[in-house]
Formats: structure tokens, sequence, C-alpha cells
């Protein structure tokens, strides 16, 4: 059965395999049989084929070729054996790789050097970029290393110096006993303190107050030299009348605030009074009122003062009704009262003053007694401290209310003001040269001061100081009220005030500014006003108090034109920069391209007479423009709405020599550029320049002017800064690991935005290649001739990509001269296009 | 209350001392100065004419060699000394403020093939035809001393250049080989060997100091690393490479002199193309040497004229030439960056100025600032071709006019007929090969 399968086994192989694979199987069959038999057979071994190691003891030399394996010659060895240890170690080195073969010197060599290449490039790379940084630096200055002369601090200094001598000793023991600093930071330890505590906003501000504080305390010295110079009596005595004043007013204040203190001060009043009025000073019985009386008769100022002290003596010499306290308070808002112009008159000591504005004395007298003492001092005083009160007292007063201001005291000040509002309208017209009538007549008009104001921002002359010192806050405000009949509260000064700031201001030059602004806004409605009133006031206008007002007003409400003038002039423009120029340039291009697209719709349709149009406008551009060479108010009168004559014109307006001949003349279909200009061309460069990208860059860059003409001394510095700069007789040594101070090369990669020594970081906002920043910050092109930007020639194509738009618009023609050949005059004119290029393909079209 | 007054500040219009300059207060507004493109045309025009009329290099020449000077020297401390070796074995130190020669000595039997300074500038070393290397002190010697070098190594073979270390107390000699040497021992410390044909010149990188650059007379350049004492790499170029230096601000920069008239500015770390030819010779360049701020360098060539490039350039911006020199051997840049000196075959030692139309001494600061006005307007309208006319404008003794004339014709031609061939053959068959890679032959690993 066996053999018959065998038998097929070997059938099947014949069929499919050759020779070597049939003895294969036959060798097989052999084995199967010799199996069947059950005993093993020993197999013979025979010689099949040629060898050249044969064996004498029929070994077989079939795997003398074959590589021995380990793992073979260890396959017999059981585990259990003694040599298990051994076929251990053997395993472990059969998993070692062989040792290469050592390679040739030469490729031992080449790996070396490669490798050190790598390494050292490497490491030579680390200069990159420094490298890179020089390259670009906008300026390098050699030698790198810079010997900075160091200077030791002084501490460090005095630290190592010692005392020896005994003189030193004692010097330096006086200074420590006094703790006086040596080291840098001179200051002792208070003033350690004093400046750890104080911030620098603080102590500006500090710093700010007390140099305000400074000033005035001069001016005040200032001011009491020159009192103490001050030689009149007269004068002498308004001082004391104005102490005594000031103390009645305190007393007021008193009287508000502490009835019983006030009631103490008032007993030494009149204490004080009495004193007075025993010295029987003011009698007409000194020696000084003798020889007045007997100047009175000729002498009206003697007069005057004759009859002034007579009243004082009356004054004094007048029994005091001892008033109840309740009283007082009223009198206050009586005061303010006064203040108010009312022509109703319901105010007796109102109605009353006027009339002892005149001359008369008995007129004078009736007021009076019924009036406070202290009023009528003051006016006395005031009449006197006009002439010397100047500018700097009237800005050391407002100072001084100020600061009154800020530190609260509403109701004082108010009531001073009002005090004194009275006041000026007693006193002004008095010393004023004015004829009582008038200044009677300004007392009655409804806005009784207006010249004070008037002045108020004028240098201000000294009759009209002490208003301005009286009034902190501009009174026209005060005023404006007042003539529209509202009743001020006695807080009024400061609700003006209030809403003056309550304007939408940022900065405090707005603020200023715009006080200013409403100042001279009011003033005009004043002068509006005023005219009016004059003119019912039937008085002449020779007045010099109300001229010097008129006049101020006029120069106010000059001033005031002008600022609006100039206002229009700075708002408009601005404008008409935002809205309209852009828009121009969009409908140019965009008329440019709706007619292309129009013409192609409507091809045919006029384009020879387009064509037409175009030649006659490209001629008329060309023609050459009269120069016009008229100086207006050169030999005759010139402003403005003023022209030249006639005869100026015809004189100087030189007519141009009539243009050459066109070239396209007789060629109705074509136009030919004039443009082109070979005489310039020579001077203009033809292509654009290597670093440069597009020919705006270059033109952008022949633009920026460099020198002193048309920069600061600064910014010429700046653009004409050499790019290396070297020290004569300084050895430059190679740059080094320490010039370069950040990274030391052995370590890391070095930045790109690290320090260079010796470079200067010269800020000059470089554009481009070339395309320079602007330094005067002018970034519109200026119509003008750039040598350089190559005019466009007829038909030639610039490398640059000269596309000129359509509305490329020139702000500023200034047309260079054609015959002049100025380098590189570009003209490329505003709003159109290179005609040459234009025309063939209409033309053809149009054919 | 303000009350604004005019107020007038001495300080901003009355002049210190009668010497300043009156202030004037200026008004810059544009209208009022037109035409600024124009003007300042005419100004750069101007300045472009007198840069050419004060273009006066030549300073002087140093004469008192009785051959050929064959190497130079820069004192690394002094500006005013030079030493230079002629073809005679002669050595001389000159001072240049004086314009004088200060010491001779008979350094060598023939050629004195080259010297250096030592870093500290107390001695130097120079080499010679006669298988020596002699070390000499810088100043001369008291009186009744004889002059006598301090060490005195011999050698077994002509030594052809040396160049010692930048920081350290080794010097390197060529030759044969490169040996690195200790100032204390006389055997060389290491010896650089790649090829077998002579070496010309040896260069230390004056950055990166470990560095060394050699070019041999089988055309190449080695790179030689002296930490690993192991060439680095190798330039195979079409023609031998005379001299090469390396650029003093620029660690991986080198320029090579080569006897095909042109300079090969090379990078380090790419050596398969120069980064920059520069060609403008018209005979072997045989030194270069870089300016100390590593912007320029000077060449000199066996066309008897030395020629200044730019680093980035591929011509030159100045070439320096006189009747009475003749080829031009060895050429320096003085450290201050001011000077130029060359040493050329009719024995003299020629001292030029760097910017030839440079005033030198001091400068007034209103001067210094023209100066820099016109050196900006001169940059600035430099592509207008009236002024780029009259900038480039040089005389040229007629051999080398001549000379450059021919060379423009044979480019001409090999270019016309390269083109021809391009046209008539397969397309891209015959490749666009650009400048910068047809002189190198190969680069070897």
């Amino acid at each position: 059965m066996a053999e018959q399968e065998a038998a097929a086994a070997a059938g099947s192989g014949s069929d499919s395999e050759e020779g070597e694979d049939g003895e294969r199987r036959h060798r097989q069959l052999l084995e199967a049989i010799s199996a069947l038999s059950g005993r093993k057979r020993r197999k013979l071994a025979e010689r099949s084929e040629a060898s050249g190691q044969v064996s004498e003891f029929n070994v077989s030399c079939k795997g003398a070729g074959e590589k021995l394996l380990l793992s073979e010659l260890l396959q017999p060895i059981h585990p259990k054996s003694t040599l298990g240890s051994v076929r251990k170690e053997l395993a472990r080195v059969k998993q070692k790789a062989a040792v290469e073969l050592p390679l040739s010197k030469e490729e031992a060599k080449r790996v070396v050097r490669e490798a050190a290449y790598v390494t050292s490039s490497k490491e030579v790379g680390k200069w990159q970029q420094v490298v890179l940084q020089n390259r670009r630096a906008e300026q390098l200055v050699f030698p790198l290393r810079q010997d900075i002369a160091t200077v030791t601090p002084l501490e460090r200094v005095t630290s190592a110096w010692k005392a020896r001598t005994p003189l030193e000793q004692e010097i330096f023991g006086l200074l420590h006993k006094t703790q006086q600093p040596i080291t840098d930071p001179l200051l002792t330890p208070e003033e350690m303190a004093s400046v750890q505590a104080m911030s620098l906003e603080e102590a500006r501000r500090r710093r700010a107050e007390l140099q305000k504080a400074r000033a005035v305390q001069s001016y005040y010295e200032a001011k009491a030299r020159r009192a103490k110079r001050i030689k009149s009596k007269k004068y002498h005595r308004v001082l004391k009348k104005s102490r005594r004043r000031q103390a009645l007013k305190e007393f007021e204040q008193l009287h508000k605030s502490d009835p019983a203190a006030a009631l103490e001060r008032l007993e030494e009043l009149e204490q004080l009074r009495m004193q007075e009025r025993m010295s029987l000073k003011h009698q007409n019985k000194g020696k000084w009122a003798r020889s007045r009386a007997i100047m009175a008769k000729y002498d009206l100022e003697a007069r005057k003062a004759l009859q002034e002290q007579l009243a004082r003596n009356k004054e004094l010499m007048q029994k005091v009704q001892v008033e109840p306290p309740e009283e007082e308070p009223c009198e206050v808002p009586e005061e303010d009262t006064t203040a108010l112009p009312m022509p109703s008159g319901a105010n007796p000591w109102m109605l009353g003053k006027p009339s002892g504005l005149a001359p008369e004395p008995e007129a004078q007298e009736g007021p009076r007694d019924d009036t406070v003492p202290g009023a009528v001092e003051s006016k006395d005083e005031m009449e006197e401290e006009e002439e010397e009160l100047s500018e700097e007292e009237a800005l050391l007063q407002d100072f001084e209310q100020k600061r009154q201001q800020r530190t609260g005291n509403p109701k004082g000040h108010s009531k001073d003001h009002g005090a004194d509002e009275t006041e000026t309208g007693a006193e002004q017209p008095r010393d004023s040269p004015v004829p009582p009538d008038c200044a009677e007549e300004l007392r009655d008009s409804p806005v009784p001061p207006v010249c004070a104001e008037e002045l108020g921002d004028s240098p201000v002359p000294p009759d009209c100081a002490e208003e301005l010192r009286d009034s902190p806050v501009p009174p026209v405000c005060a005023e404006e009220l007042v003539s529209a009949g509202l009743e001020p509260p006695p807080q009024a000064q400061e609700e003006l005030l209030l809403s003056e700031q309550l304007r939408h201001v940022k900065t405090m030059e707005d603020m200023e500014s715009l006080a200013k602004e409403e100042l001279v806004e009011e003033q005009e409605k004043l002068v509006a006003l005023r005219p009016g009133k004059r003119a019912r006031q039937q008085e002449k206008a020779s007045m010099s108090v109300s001229r010097t007002g008129d006049r101020h007003t006029k120069k106010a409400a000059a001033k005031r034109k002008m600022i609006s003038l100039e206002a229009v002039l700075d708002g408009k423009p601005q404008e008409m920069d935002c809205s309209s120029l852009p828009v121009v340039l969009e409908e140019e291009e965009g008329g440019i391209e709706q007619r292309g697209m129009i013409t192609e719709a409507f091809a045919g349709d006029d384009v020879v007479a387009d064509f037409r149009r175009e030649k006659r406008k490209a001629e008329e551009a060309l023609k050459p423009q009269p120069v016009n060479l008229v100086l207006p108010g050169w030999g005759e009168w010139g402003g403005t709405g003023l022209k030249p004559s006639a005869k100026k014109v015809k004189r100087f307006l030189i007519k141009a020599p009539p243009a050459p001949p066109r070239k396209d003349q007789h060629l109705p279909h074509v136009i030919m550029s004039e443009k082109r200009n070979i005489h310039a061309a020579a001077h203009q460069v033809s292509e654009l320049p290597f670093p440069f990208e597009r020919h705006q860059q270059f033109e952008q860059s022949m633009r920026t002017p460099l020198g002193p003409t048309w920069n600061t001394q600064r910014a010429f510095q700046k653009l004409t800064a050499p790019r290396v700069i070297t020290r004569a007789g300084h050895i430059i040594q190679p740059i080094s690991a320490e010039d370069v101070p950040d990274t030391a090369p052995g370590s890391g990669a070095r930045l790109e935005g690290e320090a260079m020594p010796g470079r200067k970081a010269v800020p000059r906002g470089k554009a481009g290649p070339g395309g320079k920043a602007v330094p005067r910050g002018k970034a519109v092109p200026r119509g003008k001739a750039v040598p350089g930007g190559k005019a466009v020639p007829g038909g030639k194509a610039v490398p640059g990509g000269k596309a000129v738009p359509g509305g490329k618009a020139v702000p500023r023609g200034k047309a260079v001269p054609r015959g002049k050949a100025v380098p590189g005059g570009k003209a490329v004119p505003s709003g159109r296009t290179v005609p040459g290029q234009k025309a063939q393909p209409r033309h053809r079209r149009a054919r | 209350m303000r009350v604004k007054v005019l107020s007038r500040n001495p300080d901003d219009y009355v002049r210190e001392t009668k010497l300043d300059l009156q202030r004037v207060p200026r008004n810059y507004d544009p209208v009022l100065h037109p035409f600024e493109v124009a003007r300042e045309y005419v100004r750069a025009l101007n300045a472009t004419k007198l840069e050419r009329v004060f273009a006066k290099p030549f300073l002087s020449s140093l004469d008192g060699h009785r051959d050929g000077v064959n190497c130079m020297a820069k004192h690394p401390k002094s500006l005013s000394t030079v030493l230079s070796g002629a073809c005679d074995g002669e050595v001389k130190i000159w001072n240049l403020t004086k314009r004088q020669c200060i010491r001779t000595i008979q350094a060598h039997e023939g050629f004195v093939r080259g010297m250096c300074a030592r870093f500290c500038g107390t001695s130097f070393f120079t080499v010679g035809d006669d298988k020596t290397v002699k070390q000499w002190k810088m100043e001369s010697p008291e009186y009744g001393e004889e002059e006598e070098p301090i060490h005195t190594i011999l050698g077994k073979t002509v030594y052809t250049g040396i160049d010692h270390h930048w920081k350290e107390p080794v010097f390197a000699t060529c030759g044969h080989q490169v040996d690195i040497w200790d100032e204390q021992r006389t055997s060389p410390k290491c010896s650089l060997t790649w090829g077998f044909d002579s070496i010309s010149c040896v260069k230390f990188n004056p950055i990166e100091t470990y560095l060394l650059g050699s070019c041999a007379s089988d055309r190449n350049i080695v790179l030689y690393d002296m930490r690993k004492s192991t060439p680095l790499k190798k330039v195979i170029l079409n023609m031998r490479t005379n001299t090469l230096c390396w650029n003093p601000m620029e660690a991986f920069i080198f320029t090579a002199a080569n006897e095909d008239y042109n300079l090969y500015t090379f990078d380090m770390r790419f050596l398969e193309s120069p980064v920059m030819v520069h060609m403008d010779h018209v005979s072997a360049v045989l030194d270069v040497d870089y300016s100390p701020t590593g912007k320029e360098f000077v060449s000199a060539s066996f066309d008897k004229s030395i020629r200044i490039f730019p680093v980035d350039k591929g011509h030159s911006r100045e070439v320096y030439h006189t009747k009475r020199m003749q080829h031009v051997i060895t050429v320096k840049w003085t450290s201050d960056n001011k000077y130029i000196l060359c040493g050329s075959d009719e024995m003299n030692i020629r001292l030029w100025k760097a910017n030839a139309s440079e005033k030198l001494g001091v400068l007034a600061p209103r001067e210094k600032a023209a100066m820099n006005y016109n050196q900006k307007l001169k940059e600035k309208f430099q592509f207008h071709p009236q002024i780029r006319r009259i900038a480039r404008h040089r005389h040229l003794p007629k051999s080398i006019y001549c000379q450059i004339k021919e060379q423009r014709i044979m480019r001409e031609a090999r270019r016309r007929k390269e083109m021809n061939r391009r046209k008539h053959s397969k397309p891209g068959s015959v490749p666009f090969v650009p400048e910068r890679k047809k002189h190198i032959v190969a680069v070897v690993k």
C-alpha cells in the first residue's frame, strides 16, 4: 500500500518536477521503505559527485563548505549536564557582534576631518548674528571696544581714604559728630527721610507752591518797601484808615461767628473812637487845618481836604447809637444789594451815594451819616490807594483771593466783593478826571464798571488795577447777570466759576483758551449793549475812561474776529481734506474706468470726438504759460482787496515765447508726447538701481532732502551720519568675544536684538531699501522735479513699472520750466495718462 | 492772572564767544526753500567733482631696500611702525611718521619669504630661503651689541610663509607642510599635511584663533583646526591661490588672491562656491589684506596696481598705480583704517591713503559736517549718470587699460561662444554655470 502511495507520489512527482527533485523523492521513498521494515539501517555513504575533500573513511564531505554554527555545537549538550555553565557563557558570547575591520588610513583621516569641520564650522557659525548685525548696522564706530574712562564713585574714594593728620582727623570728627554725610548721596539722615517720604509728584507740587509763595512774598516785600518810602502823610493817613476798615470788617465777621467776642471788640473799637475823638485831631484847630483854611479860598484841593477833615470830625463827634446786635447781619445783605444798580432806588444809601459824589460838601455829608463809618473810610482810602496800586499789587491780591477761595471762605469773600463793588462804584468817578455828571451817568447806567473788565486782559493801567484786584473772577459774569436782571446770590461768583469749569475741557490749555474766548464773547455782548445806552445818555464819548474802555473793547473785538477767522481757516480745510479729496480721486479713477467701459460698450460711438478733445487738451497743457512778475504793493498801495493796476500787470506779465510747432501738428490721428526732454534725459536715471524694488521707493529716496537748508540741525546730523566712524590714531583690533558683551561666543546662540558695543542705535525709520523716512513728516509727494524719477517717454516702458495711474494728483504743481535742464525734471502730468501709448489703440478703434 | 509779555532770552541769540557762529533762527517751511532735489543734485555733483579733484592718494614712498620688497608686517601696537623684508634677505623697520628706515637687519640669505610680528609687539619672526625661522627683538640693539636674533630654528625644508597666533605664543610656518610651533621649542608642536605640494601661505583666523587657512601650489585652499591638529576641508580652484586673508570682523569669511586675476571671498562654512568673485585685475593677484573694519580689502597684483574692493562688491572701488611702481608683491592696510602700504618689485614701499580724497589732519566740526553731507549726497545721487560718470572716472596706465579692454573682449567672446553652443545643442545639455561656480574645481572633505 505504501509502495503504491509512493509510486503514486513518484508518478505525480515525475509529472511536474525535474530530475533533481526526482532524486530527492527517490531518497524519501527509500527512507519510507526502510521505515516500513521497522529496523534502522545504517546508511551507506556513497560518493555521488566529485569533491575536493575526499574522506578515506567514507565520511561525507557534504557540509564542508557550510559554516559551523555555535548553536549546532551546543545542541547535544543536555541542560542538566556539567557543561551547562559553558553553554551559558557561550550563549552570551553569541550575542556580541563581531568587531568590524578598521578603516583604511585615508578614510579614517577623512572621517576625522569631516567631524572636525562640522564642529568648527558650527563654532564659527555662532558669529553669524553678530556679523549680520554689523553688516546691517546704520553706524559702526571703530574701535569696537571703546576705552571708557571709568570714574570711581566718590564714596569708594572716600571710604578708601583715611584721615591721618590731626587736622584731617579733627575735621572728620566734626563731620561725623554732625552726621554730615560724606558719601555720594550728600544728604543728612533727615533729608533722606524727607526725600523718602515725599514722592516726586508731591515734591513737584510742593516746589511749585513754594515758588509761588516766594514770589508772593517778594511782591509783598517790594510793596512794603515802596510803601515805607512814601513820605506822603496823606498816604499814611489813608493807610491807617484802611487798617481801621479792615479791623471793622474783621469785626463784622467776628460778630457773625462769635457775638461775645465781637462785643468785646466793639468795646475796643469804641475806645479807639473815643481816643481819636479826644485827640481833637480832626477839628479845624490844628496847624495844618488852619493853613488849609487860609488856602481854601483859592485852592480847590485845600478846600476839599478841609471838608474831609471836617466831615471826619463830624463823624467822630457824632453820637453813637448802640445798635441792637440783630441789625448787623441785616446790614450785610443790604450791602450786597447795594452792589445791584437798582434804578428804583429803594435803598436810600444807594440813592444818596451818587449825589454824595458831587463836590458839594453838604451833599456829601448826608449819606455818610447813615452808613457805617468804615464804608466812608474805605472810600477815602481807595481814592488814594488807586495811585499807589500797581499791576503787581493787583496780581498779588488776586492771588491772595484765589487762595482764599481755594481754602473755602465763600461767605467772607462774597461779602468782601460786595463791599468792594460798592466801593468801586463810589470812588471811581472821584479820582477820574471826569466831571461829576458824567460819572453819575456811569453810575446810573445798569452796567457800571464795564471798563473795569474791559481792561481786564490788557496791561492794567493803575486806575483800573483796583477793580481788578477787587474782582478776582471776571466781573463780566456778575455784570452780565446783573444786566440780565438776575439777582446774584451771595455765592454768585463761585457758581459762575463753577459753571465755567463745567465746560467740557480736558487740558489746562483748553481751559485757558476757552476762558479767554468766553471773556471775549462776553465783552462783545457788552459792546453790543453799550452803544445804545450811550446814545440814550446823550453824553460825549470823550470821557477818558469810557474811551479807554471802548478802545479795549475794540481791541478785544478785533482779537475775537481774528480768532474766529483763524478758526474758520483751521476748520474748513480739514473738513475738505477729509471728505472731498479722496472722493475726487475716486471719481476720477472711477470715471476713467467707467469711460473705458462705456466706450467699449458703445464702441464707435463718439471716439473720434473724444480723441480730438483729448488732443486739444494735450495741446493746451503744453502751451507755454505767461510768467506773472507783478509784485502787488510795489510802487503803489497794496493790501487785501486791492489789485495791482492794469498798467503794471501789462508791464510785468511776460508772455512766453510761442512753443515750437508740435510734432503731431499735421497728424490729426496721433498725439505725440512732447514731454520727453532729451536734454534732461541725459541726467536722469534710466533704470531702477539695485537695492530698490519699486520706482516709488527710489523716487521717495530722491525726494527726501538731506541738507541743512531743509532739515533742522539735529535731523541733518542724523541724516548725514557716516556709516563707519574710525578714530585717527586708534588701532582697530579684530572683533573678539569681549566686544560682544552679552554672550560669549562659547555659550549659546546670540540673540538678534543684542546690542553691539560701538554701535549707535540711530533711529532712522527706514521704510525699505532706500526708502528713507521723511524727516519732516511730509509724506505728501510734492509735485516737483525728481531727478531720477524718469520722465515717461512716449512709448518707452520703464523697467520700474511706471504705470502712472490715471488720477495721480500732484498737489502742488511746481512745474520746472521746460527750458531748464533740471536733472531729472520729472514731469508726470497730474490726472493724465501717457498720451503716446493711449493714442494708438484708440485711433485704431476709431478707424 | 497771567500777563503776557515779550521776552527775549539772550541765550537764544547771543553767542558765547566771537568765534561761535551767529545763531540764526531758521524757517524750515518748504515753500521758502524750493527746488530741493535740484539743488541737492547740484551739490552732489559738485561734491563728486571735488572728490575727484582732491583724490591724491599717494603720500610717500619709502625707499632703501636693495632688492624687491617681498613681505611686510604691521606692528600690532604701534601705528607708525612697519616692517618689511626684501628679496636679498634684508629686513627693514620703518617709521611711518618720519618716513624713515629706523633699523636694517640682514636677516637671511636669499629671500625673506615671510615675516610676522608677535601679538604683543615685542618681537618679530622671519623665515627665509635659508631654511631658518628667526625671532628678532623689535627694538634695536644697544650700542655695541650685535644685531642677532633671539632664536633661530633650523628647519629641514624651506619655509615660505609664517604667521603668528593672535593671542598665544604659537606661530605657524608653511612650506612643505604646515607646522605649528611653540615659541619655546625648536621642533614643531604639530605638523599638518594634506597632499604633497608646497604651501605658499598660512594665516591664523584673527577671531576664532585656532583656525588656520593655507593655500598650496596644487591650486587648493586648505583649512586647519589647530586644536584637533587636523585639516578640515580643501577647495580646489582653477588656478593657484597666492595668498589669503581672513576678515577681522567676520570670523568665517576669508578672501583668496588667485592667479586667475580674481579674488574669491569664501564663507568657510560653505566652500562649494565663493560668496563673491572680485574681478578687476588684469594679472595675477599676489597679495590681499583686509581693512581693520572688515568692510573692504586691498589687493596687490602683478599688473603693477593695487585695488580696493568692498567686501560685498564684485568690482573695485579704487585703483592705485604710479608710473614707477612695478609688480606689487605685498600690500598691507594699516590698523587705523587710514593708509595702505604696498611693497613692490622696484624696491620701494609706498604709502597711500585708503580713501583717496580724504583730508588728512584735524577737521573743524563744520568741515566734518560738510564732509559727511557731501558723502551722503554722493551716495544718494550715485545712480545718476552724470554723477556716476564723474565718480567712476579713473586714470589708468595704458598697459592696464589695454589689458582690461582685451579681457573684456575675451570675456565677451567666451560668452558669445557659450551662447552659440547652447543655442545649437540640445536644450539643457549646456547648462548655465554661475560665475561663482565656474572657478571651483572640487571640494575635498
